[in-house]
């Protein structure tokens, strides 16, 4: 988080993510988020935290476009969102790589065919991609799963491919929510390490969790959600090696 | 087991799962209101047919009543006007009728009466109208009248408006029956539409988020249900098809009842049926897709 939430200042156009007073309620409830002011800036590494039911993935739905605020201006990427043309989300959202909740991944698809969805919906030809696709499914470690369809694969395997669909096509920032939710410790570490080794090759990265031991032991700033306000927290003691 | 998986022989997987379990009864649906609009097209053609066949027989005809002046036998009568109307301009034949026609015409209000040829019964004269230029009733009469012939002209005007003013009707209420049925199959396949995409909302909401244009996943789902309903209408019209040819079969060369006669060439009618159930169902699917889908954002 790069700002002080209560200042309003101009809009950075290297800023990827910008929040000004951003209130946000499903239809005439309660508001759940409520005036978030932050931004994100390039290559940051944030885990948003807080309780269940605190509005981790409403705020993680705004920034991905699938829901609108009811107070506040977004910016992603420079781009004001409320006055954006609509034409233009499809191309904000494949700056956005996603790993949802309950994954979404395509039952009918194999897994080489799930990571590579974000490609051919771009438009790109399969003889461009096949081997870059190839290459992170191994690197994800499903180069021998690249055939199987998603209902035979492991929990763990499912993460890992919703990770590798959401990078695939090199976003601009990534947002995961609760990818380490179903998945032991170990395989929590392991796609850890993924998300750390995309932020060092410049992406940025915002995950929502529960894990509080992986957010210490990470040693990354995190966004502490709770009663519809957001609060920054440093990383206290060593990051994790 | 190692699993072998070779990228470069990878074709890409449909965006829509190829198989529904709901397209069976989709087709089955949109089938049977292809047939009835093909049924229903064919009918509307033969009752056009038969109506101008009909219209083309009376107005080619004129029925001319001779009443005999005092003096004047009905035979000679009759053929004092037979000859009368044969030198008019747009009269192919005149032709006086046997007494016997006459007194069949008379012989259901009168029945069998022994001495019926003592009766004053007017006789009847037949006249074929030139076909490109038909006399009219006026001039026929004004014959008549020079030759001093008490007749009466009947150019069958009241049947024809009658035939005309029926056939009409028949085809306003066919061309309203088919537009009602292609309808109901536009509705079907925007019911199965919104059925398709509820049951794919994961699909669409993947492809949504993923960065995939309104436009592109509506073309998805305008071209799966455009190939169904295609299909859908190649075994309506083939059924149509199949029951034209048995009733035309069946009815010999006037189709099955001379009052609708099917010509092999009426089958052919039906032909555009798959292309324009395709068509329906592809801007059904397309707006409702599109409505859908502009209600995800």
């Amino acid at each position: 988080m790069s700002r002080n939430p209560s200042a309003a200042a101009a809009t950075d156009p290297d800023e990827v993510v910008r929040f000004d007073d951003v209130s946000m309620r499903y239809g005439r409830g309660p508001e759940i988020l409520r005036d978030l002011s932050f931004s994100l800036s390039p290559g940051s590494f944030h885990f948003l935290t807080g309780p269940s039911g605190a509005g981790k993935s409403s705020l993680l739905k705004l920034i991905y476009l699938a829901a609108q605020p009811s107070k506040g201006l977004i910016h992603l990427f420079g781009h004001d969102i409320a006055h954006a043309d609509p034409g233009d989300r499809p191309q904000l959202r494949r700056r956005i790589g996603v790993v949802f909740q309950d994954l979404l991944l395509l039952d009918h698809m194999t897994a080489f065919d799930n990571a590579a969805l974000p490609l051919r919906i771009a438009g790109a030809k399969p003889q461009e991609y096949r081997g870059d696709v190839a290459e992170l499914l191994t690197w994800v470690g499903l180069g021998g799963r690249m055939h199987a369809l998603p209902a035979t694969l492991a929990g763990g395997e499912k993460q890992r491919l919703a990770i590798a669909r959401a990078v695939v096509n090199r976003p601009q920032i990534l947002l995961a929510d609760e990818p380490t939710s179903n998945v032991d410790h170990d395989m929590a570490l392991r796609i850890y390490r993924l998300f750390v080794e995309l932020n060092r090759l410049g992406t940025t990265i915002l995950i929502a969790t529960h894990d509080q031991d992986l957010v210490a032991r990470s040693g990354r700033p995190s966004l502490h959600l709770e009663g519809g306000r957001l609060g920054l927290r440093q990383p206290q003691g060593p990051a994790l090696s | 087991m190692s699993e072998m998986f070779d990228p470069a022989r990878w074709r890409p997987a449909p965006f829509l799962p190829e198989r529904e379990t709901r397209d069976g009864s989709l087709v089955f649906v949109v089938a049977v209101l292809c047939f009835l609009a093909c049924v229903t097209a064919l009918g509307v053609i033969a009752a056009d047919r038969a109506a101008r066949g009909w219209s083309s027989q009376l107005s080619e005809e004129a029925t001319v009543i001779v009443r005999a002046r005092p003096g004047e036998t009905p035979d000679s009568a009759a053929a004092r006007a037979a000859e009368a109307l044969a030198g008019v301009r747009g009269v192919a034949e005149a032709r006086a009728l046997e007494p016997e026609k006459a007194y069949d015409l008379v012989r259901p209000w009168l029945g069998d009466v022994a001495d019926v040829e003592d009766l004053p019964v007017p006789r009847l004269v037949a006249v074929s109208l030139d076909q490109r230029r038909p006399a009219t009733a006026g001039a026929l009469e004004a014959a008549l009248k020079a030759q001093g012939v008490d007749a009466i002209v009947d150019d069958h005007s009241l049947w024809l408006k009658d035939v005309r003013r029926s056939a009409g009707i028949a085809r306003g209420m066919g061309t309203v029956v088919f537009l009602l049925i292609a309808g109901a199959a536009g509705a079907v396949v925007a019911f199965a539409t919104r059925a398709g995409l509820a049951a794919q909302r994961d699909v669409v909401e993947v492809l949504h988020l993923t960065g995939a244009e309104d436009g592109f996943i509506s073309a998805l789902f305008q071209a799966r249900f455009a190939r169904v309903a295609a299909v859908a209408g190649l075994i309506g019209a083939g059924g149509a098809i199949l029951s034209g040819a048995i009733l035309r079969m069946l009815g010999g060369s006037q189709g099955l009842t001379p009052a609708l006669p099917i010509a092999w060439s009426d089958l052919l009618a039906v032909l555009p049926c798959p292309l324009l159930a395709a068509g329906v169902a592809a801007l059904a699917a397309r707006f409702t897709a599109g409505a859908l889908i502009r209600a995800m954002q």
